[in-house]
């Protein structure tokens, strides 16, 4: 048994903003009540402090990049994990862009038996959409469903062809699956190393419009109005790209979006040939920065997700456009939530709360509160503990941060997957 | 007034004062240039390494013959030859080459920022001679050297550029040495070749404009500054080399747009009779050689400046220069 004692509970899903004691017995919650009623026995039960805390639902990553199976010198299942744990997120929703292609259920299969016994928090898989996420086939869903995935994206890249997402979509949604895109047009961003304006051309870097993503996503949130499929738009950095499922909800279409906490921090503009700052979608103009914003404040978009994406330093430390796209994200999301949303006044703490949890877990069609029977995932933070990043600390295999040496206002103080704590600060 | 930078990078970040100086400090070598005997003893002793991981001719011999018209010896990379071809990545490659101990490295790259990605890894003055589409400081100089002896001042010039300015390392280096002085600018070629943002490259209050037609660009250029059209890319889905003649094209006729006594500029090497007519290129308006011979000397003022120890009080690294890591909390 687990006393979470004393936190200010903050629960989208029950609309609860109060301190209470929450128990855990097993890897369930048992009972949630106002500080000191819940009766126990003190011998028995490990007691958590959280006064001053916030206690919030087991936060969900939507989208992250593990590396295993193929590229276990940039992460693996453990290391990943642990840096998720850091980071309050207690499951992890791990792309199939490995080596192999997590394409088939037996590379499903394998990801979650690693899991079992390596990893810290959840590993949701994602399975690819098509074979070897190649364009051509569709790839084996229903065995990977069966076999453990959430959703199905070809992440890294687009589903190649409108007619193949077409297919994808009618079978996801026979399925009951989301279908994940990374939205790309690839022939306007290929050569790009970031987005394409007025610092991309001082700095003599190839650039791909806004254009790039944002065509691609109109041409998505039509056909999942073709198909009726859920679609979810990964990473979305445009403010044109915001517009178009914008128009989606408003027709009622099952479209959901997320944004990550480095497209909501950092502009095109901080770029200076420096490969920490070189991800996929690229860091966007200070005007989409306010647009993205303003969605995650309305509720447009509908979670904030890491895209965690470590590369080992010898493949990042090179020229910039030679260096593979992508940063880390587990450990600095929440802290940059706070300080770019929250602090900034942008959005409330409950609303943060729902970007981590119950906004991820509506993409996947999960329940995700703090009630007697739900699962005992937590995430506990402070609002306001100041704290430096020391990306040298990060249990993460790999050091590709820009935010290395930031200084935050709030942080993830601890995680509990399944009724143990697997992480505290 | 000394020159505040360990390397130079790029020109981007001088003021007008630094630019002018160092135009200045490159007046002596250009009188050297001149002299029958022309080795000097300034840098014996020193080593100046130039890493060339892209394919270059003029501007190499410009560099090596500059080190050894001071006295330097030099050590040779070239990409073909080099460990790059091995897999060697650059910083290794760099890295050993430092090794070495040469006092000075310059390097051409093909990837914008590949100078200053090395500066921030070793303790020796970085020259950068070219990288990518970013910049090409030596050549911006050695332009600016040539429009200033030719024109007395290079205070408030129109300058016309015609070509395909998004790709062009040298068109930057200008535009951000030449903005300074107040010059205006008038970019023309192919719209794909001059992107709007161009116009927002320069300092605040730099007068940049893009045109389309090259008899607009030309009306009132003092200087008329010629890019080499890199015939590759011609096979990208653009344009073919026959409307490139046809719309922009310097011509003797065309050239009559301009001033009486403008002059034309060209970083070489030429593609006679597809950018500019050989009836240009040779005529008297035409700066092409003494910008080569300027190559010479504003490349020893840099490495005498960068490596005699003259600049080192008071140098600053070019990594601790640059703003690391901006935040953007407060837009």
């Amino acid at each position: 048994m687990l006393l979470i004692r004393n936190g200010r509970v903050i629960d989208p899903a029950t609309q609860t903003d109060a301190l209470r004691d929450v128990l855990l017995d097993g890897n369930k919650i048992v009972e949630v009540a106002a500080p000191g009623q819940i009766q126990l026995d003190a011998h028995t039960c490990e007691i958590f402090e959280a006064t001053g805390l916030i206690v919030a639902p087991g936060f969900i990553d939507l989208h992250a990049h593990l590396r295993e199976p193929g590229q276990e010198s940039s992460e693996t299942i453990e290391t990943g994990t642990k840096s998720a744990a850091r980071g309050g997120f207690t499951a992890v929703c791990c792309m199939p862009n490995t080596r192999p292609v997590n394409d088939n259920a037996s590379v499903t299969r394998f990801i979650l038996d690693r899991a079992k016994t390596s990893a810290s928090v959840r590993v949701w898989p994602i399975g690819a959409a098509s074979v070897g996420s190649k364009g051509e086939a569709i790839a084996e869903i229903a065995a990977m469903r069966e076999a453990g995935i959430v959703a199905v994206s070809d992440d890294g890249k687009p589903i190649a062809t409108a007619k193949l997402t077409r297919q994808v979509m009618d079978y996801c949604r026979s399925l009951d699956l989301p279908v994940i895109e990374h939205s790309e047009d690839v022939s306007l961003a290929a050569g790009a190393v970031m987005r394409e304006g007025v610092t991309s051309t001082r700095l003599g870097l190839p650039g791909m419009p806004a254009a790039a993503e944002s065509v691609c996503v109109a041409r998505d949130v039509q056909l999942a109005e073709l198909t009726g499929a859920r679609l979810h738009v990964a990473h979305m950095s445009a403010k044109a790209s915001l517009e178009q499922v914008r128009w989606a909800k408003s027709r009622g279409l099952r479209v959901t979006c997320e944004v990550t906490p480095h497209h909501f921090t950092l502009i095109d503009e901080d770029v200076q040939y420096d490969s920490r700052y070189k991800m996929n979608p690229p860091l966007a103009a200070r005007e989409d920065r306010k647009a993205l914003i303003e969605g995650l404040a309305d509720g447009t978009v509908d979670a904030i997700a890491t895209d965690h994406a470590p590369h080992e330093p010898a493949l990042k430390d090179v020229e910039f456009d030679r260096a593979p796209f992508g940063i880390l994200g587990f450990e600095t999301a929440l802290a940059l939530a706070l300080e770019q949303l929250v602090h900034s006044g942008r959005i409330s703490l409950m609303r943060l709360v729902d970007l981590f949890t119950t906004g991820p877990a509506c993409v996947l069609q999960v329940a995700r509160k703090i009630w007697p029977g739900e699962p005992g995932d937590l995430t506990i933070f402070s609002f306001d503990h100041p704290w430096t990043y020391d990306v040298k600390q990060s249990p993460s295999k790999s050091r590709n941060s820009p935010f290395d040496a930031r200084t935050f206002k709030g942080g993830p103080m601890a995680t509990i997957v399944a009724g143990k704590i697997v992480f505290q600060r | 007034m000394t020159y505040r930078f360990r390397d130079l990078l790029a020109l981007e970040p001088l003021n007008a004062d630094e630019l002018t100086f160092l135009l200045d400090q490159s007046k002596p070598f250009q009188e050297i240039q001149r002299h029958p005997l022309k080795k000097l003893a300034t840098l014996r002793g020193k080593t100046v390494a130039l890493a060339f991981f892209e394919n270059s001719t003029r501007t190499r011999i410009s560099f090596g013959t500059a080190a050894s018209r001071l006295g330097a010896d030099t050590m040779n990379l070239q990409a073909e030859a080099s460990s790059v071809k091995k897999g060697e990545s650059l910083l290794d490659t760099v890295h050993t080459l430092n090794a070495m101990k040469p006092d000075c490295l310059v390097i051409r790259h093909s990837a914008s920022g590949a100078a200053d990605f090395v500066a921030r890894h070793l303790d020796i003055p970085v020259i950068n001679a070219g990288d990518g589409t970013h910049e090409h400081p030596s050549q911006g100089l050695l332009d600016a050297l040539t429009m200033r002896d030719r024109k007395g001042s290079l205070e408030n010039l129109n300058i016309t550029i015609l070509g395909d300015i998004s790709h062009s390392r040298v068109a930057r280096s200008n535009i951000h040495l030449l903005a300074k002085f107040g010059c205006r600018f008038t970019l023309c070629g192919p719209a794909m070749w001059v992107p709007r943002e161009l116009e927002s490259i320069g300092p605040p209050g730099a007068s940049i404009r893009r045109v389309f037609r090259i008899e607009e660009a030309l009306e009132d250029a003092d200087v008329v500054l010629v890019l080499r059209v890199q015939t590759e890319r011609l096979h990208e889905p653009a344009l073919s080399a026959g409307d490139y003649i046809l719309l922009y094209q310097l011509s003797a006729e065309r050239l009559r747009l301009a001033k009486p006594d403008a002059i034309v500029l060209h970083p070489g090497p030429m593609n006679r009779g597809i950018e500019i007519t050989p009836e240009v290129a040779d005529g008297a308006q035409s700066c092409v050689l003494e910008q080569v011979t300027n190559g010479i000397a504003v490349r020893m003022a840099l490495l005498f400046l960068l490596t005699s120890g003259v600049a080192e009080e008071g140098a600053v690294a070019a990594a601790e220069n640059q703003p690391k890591e901006s935040t953007h909390a407060s837009h």
